[in-house]
């Protein structure tokens, strides 16, 4: 763990809490008919999401691209909980005044991250764009885009992916291959034996990761960024990991085997990971429960002010489509 | 002073964008070393290097990438090769693009151009007018010049834009149309029509290559008296409502004229906003004058038949003076 020191291997386990606690709190509010829409749970694949946005340097400017299952990423890129439960509850004072939902918000030149469309693929490209502007601005700016199982076979992932190889682009794409999309299993996705196995299509740099094993994605992230800085290019991560939950809340998940989801319970990477910090001897069982206790009481303070928020006014519906209208200046 | 065609005039635009403002660059396919299909970024590359981006045929990560740089304060340029190849971008344009300030109050100031249309027999797939369907998906603005003069102001005015801007360019006009230009900079206002022939009896509102369709129409009708005003839309969206009402008012008959196919064109949105806000001043119903509702066949007279063409136009005039 030498490359990590125990201030950051502890901010890891933060990032990790905070995921998981916000997203139960968002449960909670889902249950009590507060959220607005579908919620969307990332159980059992906080460990890569957030592992792989530790990778990434935001003073630096690089810029983190969640998908739906990685509320982590944009904690760690600095996206306020509040935020996001403001997202979630359609507030109108959330980022997005409730105009979008979940954690698709964000200004990559401000924020560190940018928030995802609903149709996959797509931001593949516009990070790629990012990363170019980046290069152009002389910058030396890192993209990390999270890409799913599914999302890996649409049109605008290999037109991104292409694209950012053949420009040599500093851009690190993660697929988060966690076993289904919906109800879709791998298998129905791609014949190929690995996901990483689509970087020999374009030509870019591949590795496949147990995504359950924290420090393993961010070791193997922190290599990919740190040869997309030094101008060598795009590097397509696979991590390997399982999605614990429906594909929204909605969703029993009736179609994956019970022994399946069990197996998977005792692979969890946060139980995983803070074994590990105990028994390495860099954090006493203490040390954990404290930034738990912290974690709890920022999300009920980040809770208390969103329910607090007023929810936007009918008639804004009608401004800030284009600039100079005021709506967003 | 040497006369500057439609082609050239888009070329200096870009040209003189890119030497004002080191935010602009121009991504495409072939538009590099090539200098573009039809040449319209000849001479870019050598100029500004690295500004001028060849991609593979990838029109999503043209556009995507685009839009991603201006997000990050780039002003990029995207051509497609063909308009009718923006539909393989369609989904990006339209719900990433379009969606950036109104959704995130982000700015995505980014123009897409490439040649539309029809007239010289490049079949279906290269004869596009695509306004209509980027009309009900708001977020894009979209312009269309006709006249050299306009292809340059628009086009600078859209890369200084701080929205996304659908830039439609006529290939029937690249190199059959020419005028002095202004040797100073300047721009056309996006949303703002053009009264490019004054008259009495009626009016068309039409744009981009039917200008010359109208022109040719009312020269015809004015030798039996007829006095036709054509109104130059320029901007489909937005589009310069005003100008359209205040000339109704004036002639009280109109013909909408379009390239594209009639049936959801975009001649229906402007027909509706003339029902409903100037029916008073109508002596006659509102005349919509446009293609077939067929793609674009390639033979010379199936694509002869199916646009429209100055005898058509008179027709439809014929018809309303007579009402």
């Amino acid at each position: 763990m030498s490359d990590l020191t125990r201030d950051q291997l502890l901010e890891i386990d933060y990032y990790l809490r905070l995921t998981r606690t916000l997203e139960e709190r968002l449960v909670a509010l889902f249950r009590q008919a507060k959220v607005i829409g579908g919620l969307y749970r990332s159980l059992g694949q906080e460990g890569e999401s957030v592992a792989a946005a530790y990778a990434l340097d935001y003073k630096q400017g690089d810029v983190v691209q969640p998908l739906i299952r990685n509320l982590g990423s944009i904690l760690v890129a600095g996206a306020k909980p509040v935020d996001v439960i403001k997202q979630y509850m359609a507030k109108g004072d959330s980022p997005t005044r409730g105009r979008e939902l979940n954690i698709h918000f964000g200004n990559p030149a401000r924020d560190g991250f940018i928030g995802q469309i609903s149709m996959l693929g797509d931001m593949i490209p516009v990070m790629a764009g990012i990363a170019l502007a980046g290069r152009m601005q002389k910058k030396n700016l890192v993209t990390l885009a999270f890409i799913g199982d599914g999302g890996s076979s649409t049109g605008a992932f290999w037109e991104g992916l292409n694209f950012a190889t053949v420009q040599r682009l500093p851009m690190v794409v993660v697929i988060e291959n966690n076993a289904y999309a919906y109800s879709t299993p791998t298998s129905k996705q791609t014949a190929a034996k690995r996901l990483a196995d689509k970087a020999v299509g374009v030509g870019c740099e591949s590795e496949t990761i147990d995504g359950n094993d924290v420090l393993a994605v961010y070791r193997a992230t922190r290599r990919a960024v740190d040869r997309a800085r030094r101008g060598g290019g795009v590097t397509l991560l696979e991590v390997l990991t399982f999605r614990l939950k429906g594909h929204a809340e909605h969703d029993n998940q009736s179609y994956v085997p019970q022994e399946v989801i069990d197996e998977w319970r005792g692979k969890d990477a946060i139980d995983r990971y803070e074994r590990t910090l105990i028994d390495d001897g860099v954090a006493a069982a203490d040390d954990l429960a404290a930034i738990q206790k912290r974690v709890r009481a920022e999300v009920d303070a980040a809770t208390d002010e969103a329910e607090r928020s007023p929810m936007p006014r009918g008639e804004e519906a009608g401004k800030g489509l284009f600039a100079g209208d005021g709506y967003w200046e | 002073m040497p006369e500057t065609t439609y082609l050239e005039a888009i070329t200096q635009a870009m040209s003189e964008e890119m030497a004002r403002d080191d935010r602009v660059f121009l991504i495409g396919e072939d538009v590099g070393v090539y200098g573009g299909a039809f040449g319209t970024s000849k001479g870019l590359i050598e100029r500004f290097g690295e500004r001028v981006i060849d991609t593979p045929i990838s029109e999503i990560a043209i556009v995507g990438a685009a839009s991603g740089a201006a997000l990050m304060g780039m002003r990029p340029i995207a051509e497609m090769q063909f308009i009718d190849f923006i539909t393989c971008a369609y989904d990006i344009l339209v719900n990433f693009t379009a969606t950036n300030r109104y959704l995130y109050g982000r700015a995505c100031p980014i123009v897409v151009r490439g040649p539309a249309g029809g007239g010289v027999h490049g079949g279906p797939f290269h004869s596009l007018n695509p306004e209509a369907m980027f009309m009900n998906r708001p977020g894009l603005k979209i312009v269309s010049p006709g006249t050299a003069y306009d292809a340059k102001g628009l086009l600078k005015a859209a890369i200084r834009d701080d929205d996304p801007v659908l830039f439609i360019e006529h290939k029937y006009l690249y190199r059959r149309i020419k005028e002095e230009l202004p040797a100073e900079d300047y721009l056309v206002p996006i949303g703002k029509a053009n009264i490019r022939r004054r008259g009495k009896d009626l009016t068309i509102i039409t744009w981009s290559a039917m200008l010359y369709v109208a022109d040719e129409a009312a020269d015809a009708l004015a030798r039996d008296g007829v006095s036709v005003e054509i109104l130059d839309l320029r901007s489909i969206i937005p589009f310069d409502e005003e100008a359209i009402l205040e000339s109704v008012a004036k002639t009280n008959r109109v013909i909408i004229l379009h390239e594209a196919p009639l049936t959801g064109g975009a001649g229906a949105e402007f027909a509706a906003r003339i029902a409903e806000k100037a029916f008073d001043y109508l002596d006659a119903p509102i005349k919509r004058v446009a293609a077939l509702d067929v793609p674009t066949p390639y033979s010379p007279p199936l694509e002869a038949y199916a646009l429209p063409n100055r005898d058509k136009v008179i027709a439809a005039a014929r018809e309303l003076l007579a009402y």
